[in-house]
């Protein structure tokens, strides 16, 4: 379990400023929605956690510890998962190996290759077919499946929904309900409201690189919500 | 019978030049940096292995044990120091790099070794020969040779999709930064393919030594054979580079049958005429 804080974070593409000064706490064992149109700095927000983009150490906070600005490839080990946006499985590795690779992190935990397969009984009849050949529903468990079997306590999901049937979105959703019930910590990065403030104890919203409407789900009403991604 | 005798020497000439070739596939095929440099760096493994047996008296074999740690260190080394630094989306930079590597190498070896031609012996193994027929006989040197690109390619074929760092070289080489979010330290990743890729290029390096006369400005040729190989076969796949190789080594050795002189021209000419035919080679596995 592990609480993950943001404070004044900025982040640059060159001379081009993506994010303001963003503060934001994802709270250990919560589900954390972040809503923005595109171009509203979720991406790069995600990116900036991952180490994917350079910050500064003190931006970001890993349970009180300075975390910005380090080597992406040390974020996992750190028990920071990222489900990637486009999903980003590895063309030339099976579904099994694609799935191993969250193997590679190390961490010891409850998840398993075979507790994976529980779950998405359909990989392990694909296991030997390259991981791309699959229906995007089915890529999206592999994406999810390797991110878990690195054993996070904080489960990034970057646009996880895009270009998918609302029936096979439904199922991801409850999975990732069923996730939060073990006490990991989510991110669900996304352009549909409705379904990220549903799954959501905390919803931040984005507008052009600043936090334009946080508060609990609960809290929030979907008007002031579209309010603020449109920005009126 | 001629023309039979002409297909193995042609075909053999090719695991000559696959086993120029893989060092480059291998480091093309991970991490997308074209090593000019290469030939340099064969020819450098021929000369440490002559300054091995001429300091401890070992055979150019044995002389193997410490080429092959001492050229994985270097790779491993080279690739964390230097070429690291210079991969990107462009692929200009490490070409630079490398063509500035090829450079210091060729003339340090003339510093060090002077501009004359050296060989390294193998005593009768390098001119014995099988007969098949009555006309048609393979040497046995070149077989050897032609067995161990054989056996190097296995090797690497089981490397890259039997063990774990199999599986991070593949990961990398499709897509760096999805890997690196999978905890995948993609600059030790690339050190290990570079230093692997050296090794290669030290067994490459110390046969090509027997089996020919060598000098430090010997290496751009090298580059050369193993550059067509490698696009005729497809950049970045391994089996592919065989068949580069090989296709290579026939037009060669027919080329050289018409006439003695046309021998490296055909080589060039079938080259360029696969290049028409199929710009991206026979396996191309690079999608973008």
């Amino acid at each position: 379990m592990s609480t993950i804080e943001t404070q004044a974070l900025t982040a640059h593409y060159g001379d081009f400023q993506a994010l303001f000064g963003l503060d934001v706490t994802l709270k250990a064992g919560e589900t954390t929605a972040i809503i923005g149109a595109n171009g509203a700095g979720k991406s790069t927000f995600m990116k900036a956690i991952t180490g994917l983009i350079d910050t500064q150490p003190d931006m970001i906070l890993i349970d009180g510890q300075p975390a910005g600005g380090r080597d992406a490839h040390t974020t996992i080990s750190d028990g920071v998962a990222m489900v990637p946006e486009g999903r980003r499985l590895f063309a030339s590795l099976s579904v099994e190996e694609n799935l191993l690779i969250g193997t590679h992190a190390n961490r010891k935990g409850p998840w398993t290759l075979d507790r994976v397969y529980d779950v998405f009984p359909v990989l392990k009849e694909r296991h030997r077919l390259p991981g791309t050949s699959l229906s995007g529903g089915q890529q999206q468990m592999v994406a999810i499946g390797r991110a878990l079997l690195s054993n996070p306590t904080t489960l990034l999901c970057d646009e996880i929904s895009l270009g998918l049937a609302p029936v096979i979105i439904e199922d991801l959703y409850r999975t990732i309900a069923d996730l939060r019930q073990e006490g990991l910590s989510i991110v669900i990065v996304e352009q549909d409201i409705a379904r990220a403030v549903s799954v959501a104890d905390q919803v931040y919203c984005f507008m052009e690189g600043r936090v334009s409407l946080s508060g609990a789900a609960q809290d929030l009403a979907l008007d002031d919500i579209r309010n603020a991604y449109f920005g009126i | 019978m001629d023309w039979i005798a002409t297909l193995l020497q042609g075909l053999l000439l090719g695991g000559v030049y696959a086993l120029f070739a893989i060092g480059l596939s291998l480091v093309f095929g991970v991490m997308r940096l074209v090593n000019i440099a290469h030939g340099d760096m064969i020819v450098l493994a021929g000369f440490v292995s002559f300054a091995v047996v001429e300091v401890l008296g070992l055979g150019p074999l044995l002389s193997l044990a410490i080429v092959l740690p001492v050229f994985f260190a270097f790779g491993y080394v080279l690739q964390l120091a230097v070429l690291n630094r210079t991969l990107g989306d462009d692929l200009l930079p490490p070409m630079i790099v490398t063509f500035g590597l090829a450079i210091v190498i060729q003339n340090g070896l003339l510093e060090g070794f002077s501009a004359d031609s050296r060989k390294l012996s193998l005593g009768e193994v390098e001119t014995a020969s099988i007969a098949l027929a009555p006309d048609v006989a393979v040497g046995v040197y070149p077989l050897i040779i032609f067995a161990t690109a054989i056996v190097t390619i296995l090797a690497l074929q089981a490397l890259f999709y039997g063990t774990r760092i199999g599986r991070e070289f593949r990961a990398t080489s499709d897509d760096p930064e999805a890997a690196r979010l999978m905890g995948i330290n993609t600059k030790r990743v690339f050190a290990v393919a570079t230093g692997i890729a050296l090794v290669v290029i030290g067994i490459a390096g110390v046969l090509m030594a027997i089996r020919t006369t060598f000098d430090p400005l010997s290496g751009p040729v090298r580059l050369l054979f193993a550059f067509e190989a490698v696009i005729i076969g497809g950049l970045g796949n391994i089996w592919g580079t065989l068949l580069g190789g090989v296709t290579l080594g026939l037009a060669q050795a027919f080329g050289g049958a018409i006439d003695p002189q046309f021998q490296v021209m055909a080589g060039h000419l079938v080259f360029l005429a696969i290049l028409i035919i199929r710009p991206r080679g026979f396996f191309p596995k690079v999608a973008h």
